[in-house]
């Protein structure tokens, strides 16, 4: 097996900042927005050092997107910032018309997303943006691991034209991924091999499935452990040749089980190769306060959770 | 100087045009689109200085944008007769594969759209970054922008206003098609406007009101003030009184013809009080 270190904890909304800090040197059309949550979004740096491309709108997020799309207009690539519930349910409206009808190349970048926001409770911890987003025809989702693919990923969405939806979280998590790795949008990143069961996670969930590989691995137990920290489009060939392998698969998540990414890995292997699938991921419910740690635990988005039932699976093939 | 003849000879024919192809397909929005012919073809024969032929990034000239999007017959109609596409794919309106989509969309990529429109009130939004592209691109040119008066209803318009005052987004003009009418009745009905004047004033903007909508040459006069009082640190609005459904007796001062056809022999009146000038597509 593979050995993951965590070269020390942080959060990936901070990877989100690092990046467009980076774009700011390197990007002059990228321009940055933010309604009222620039601390949050690790954006000040970049406000710091371009404050004519930085654009506070306030608390309203429905004309920051339409901001945004007129922005594109002149070719500036406009990077928005506020929390992934703001980002997406709030202004689906405005997203699908003035962003993605009208391709539009807007950054709709999403932080503290899913139960890991913690104590602020369901009003805040967005379980549906997944879905909503990749509903929307031409818009690419990406939901990245740790600080260093966050970073990679803000950086790679700057050259992609066209709408990305990119979702990181709050809380301080394992940091394991190579530092300046290039990021390739679409593609999945395989980071153990194994024969017996497929674990295909994104975002927080992947330190948990490589977690889980390990106590699988002492189970006599092996796991192919796939990151795919983009859900559309999804890297179909990669999860066929992996479940072509094993002949089960688990998929993990931070968001419900309706509309995520295991109903896009399910659709893929239904259309393909049927294979028994377990799903990580909330049951169609609402979040509440706790801690992050705590919420996982409660709502069954940990390595025990992945472990049981990549175990589960395997029986049904 | 203006050819005015020439004018409006393309106001009739604009006229035309909407009727024809509201009536092709039975569906469309004649109302609203017979109410603001004069505004558009004032616009786009007169007060935008255009490049020749279509660049979505419209660098180095005058941009507009549609918001109540469902005036697309005039749309398209000056659209074509300004020579963005041949006006013989007017009578595609509507039409499986058209380009000319119920509601205004680049996706099928008719020349002169920068924007879908449709769902209402995103319109002040998109020009407002369009507006700072153009800052930003040390572009001195305009953006200019339509938007119904009900269409004001929808909330977005109004974080748009706040911010445009609020970051003197002044190469910007607004203009609300003040026609008083909207689906279900009038405004003032459905949901009064209140003082729409004093409220883009109280907001921060730089308020005109071209009390003649659908006289052409009051349009063009009152629109070069509107243009002169950009660059002063506000934005400009101009609150442009329309009646819906202007030029065909049946259909004016009411609103029950903002979403409706006109059937054979409603078309045969309405074109005989609108003859052909330029000639029908």
């Amino acid at each position: 097996m593979k050995k993951y270190i965590d070269s020390g904890k942080k959060d990936t909304r901070s990877g989100f900042g690092a990046g467009l800090t980076e774009l700011g040197k390197t990007h002059p059309n990228v321009v940055a927005l933010c309604a009222d949550l620039t601390g949050s979004l690790k954006m000040d740096d970049f406000k710091a050092n371009h404050p004519e491309r930085f654009f506070q709108v306030g608390i309203a997020e429905a004309n920051m997107m339409g901001i945004a799309a007129g922005l594109t207009i002149g070719g500036k690539i406009p990077f928005t910032g506020t929390f992934a519930n703001f980002s997406t349910g709030r202004v689906y409206d405005q997203i699908r018309q003035s962003i993605a009808y009208s391709h539009k190349n807007v950054k709709i970048c999403a932080s503290h997303a899913g139960l890991t926001l913690g104590e602020d409770g369901a009003t805040h911890q967005i379980l549906e943006d997944i879905g909503l987003m990749k509903m929307l025809p031409g818009m690419t989702v990406i939901n990245t691991c740790d600080y260093n693919q966050t970073k990679a990923a803000t950086i790679a969405i700057a050259d992609h034209h066209g709408p990305v939806y990119l979702r990181f979280g709050r809380p301080k998590v394992a940091n394991f991924t190579p530092e300046n790795q290039s990021f390739e949008i679409g593609k999945a990143v395989q980071l153990q091999e194994g024969n017996d069961v497929t674990i295909i996670a994104t975002g927080h969930l992947v330190w948990e499935a490589l977690k889980a590989a390990e106590t699988l691995n002492e189970q006599g137990v092996s796991a192919d452990v796939i990151n795919i920290h983009t859900i559309k489009p999804l890297d179909s060939q990669a999860i066929l040749k992996s479940v072509k392998k094993t002949g089960c698969v688990v998929t993990a998540e931070e968001h419900n089980y309706l509309g995520g990414l295991g109903e896009s890995v399910a659709r893929v292997l239904a259309q393909n190769n049927p294979t028994p699938q377990e799903i990580v991921a909330t049951q169609d419910t609402f979040g509440e306060s706790g801690t992050p740690e705590q919420l996982m635990e409660k709502y069954g988005l940990n390595a025990a959770a992945i472990t049981k039932a990549a175990l589960k699976v395997m029986t049904r093939k | 100087m203006p050819d005015m003849q020439h004018l409006n000879d393309l106001v009739i024919q604009v006229r035309r045009d909407i009727l024809r192809q509201v009536h092709k397909v039975n569906s469309g929005h004649p109302g609203g689109s017979l109410g603001c012919t004069e505004f558009f073809v004032a616009l786009f024969q007169e007060l935008m200085d255009r490049k020749e032929g279509f660049n979505m990034d419209g660098k180095g000239e005058d941009i507009f944008f549609l918001s109540n999007g469902h005036i697309s017959p005039v749309f398209y109609s000056v659209l074509a007769r300004s020579g963005y596409f041949p006006v013989e794919e007017l009578n595609t309106f509507r039409l499986l594969n058209s380009r000319l989509q119920g509601h205004p969309t680049t996706h099928e990529g008719l020349p002169g759209i920068r924007i879908a429109s449709g769902s209402l009130g995103q319109g002040i939004s998109v020009a407002i970054g369009a507006a700072h592209s153009k800052k930003l691109n040390n572009d001195s040119h305009l953006v200019y922008t339509l938007c119904g008066d009900g269409e004001l209803q929808e909330g977005q318009n109004w974080e748009a206003i706040m911010y445009a005052a609020g970051n003197k987004v002044d190469n910007l003009i607004v203009t609300v098609d003040y026609n008083g009418q909207q689906i279900d009745g009038s405004t003032d009905n459905v949901l009064p406007l209140g003082n729409l004047k004093g409220k883009f004033e109280a907001f921060g903007w730089d308020v005109m009101e071209i009390e003649q909508g659908n006289n052409l040459e009051a349009i063009m006069n009152r629109m070069k003030t509107a243009k002169s009082k950009t660059g002063n640190g506000k934005p400009v609005c101009v609150l442009l009184h329309t009646v819906m459904g202007h030029g065909v007796d049946f259909m004016m001062h009411t609103h029950d013809w903002h979403g409706k056809a006109p059937n054979d022999e409603q078309l045969e009146i309405a074109l005989s009080q609108n003859p052909v000038t330029l000639g029908d597509y």
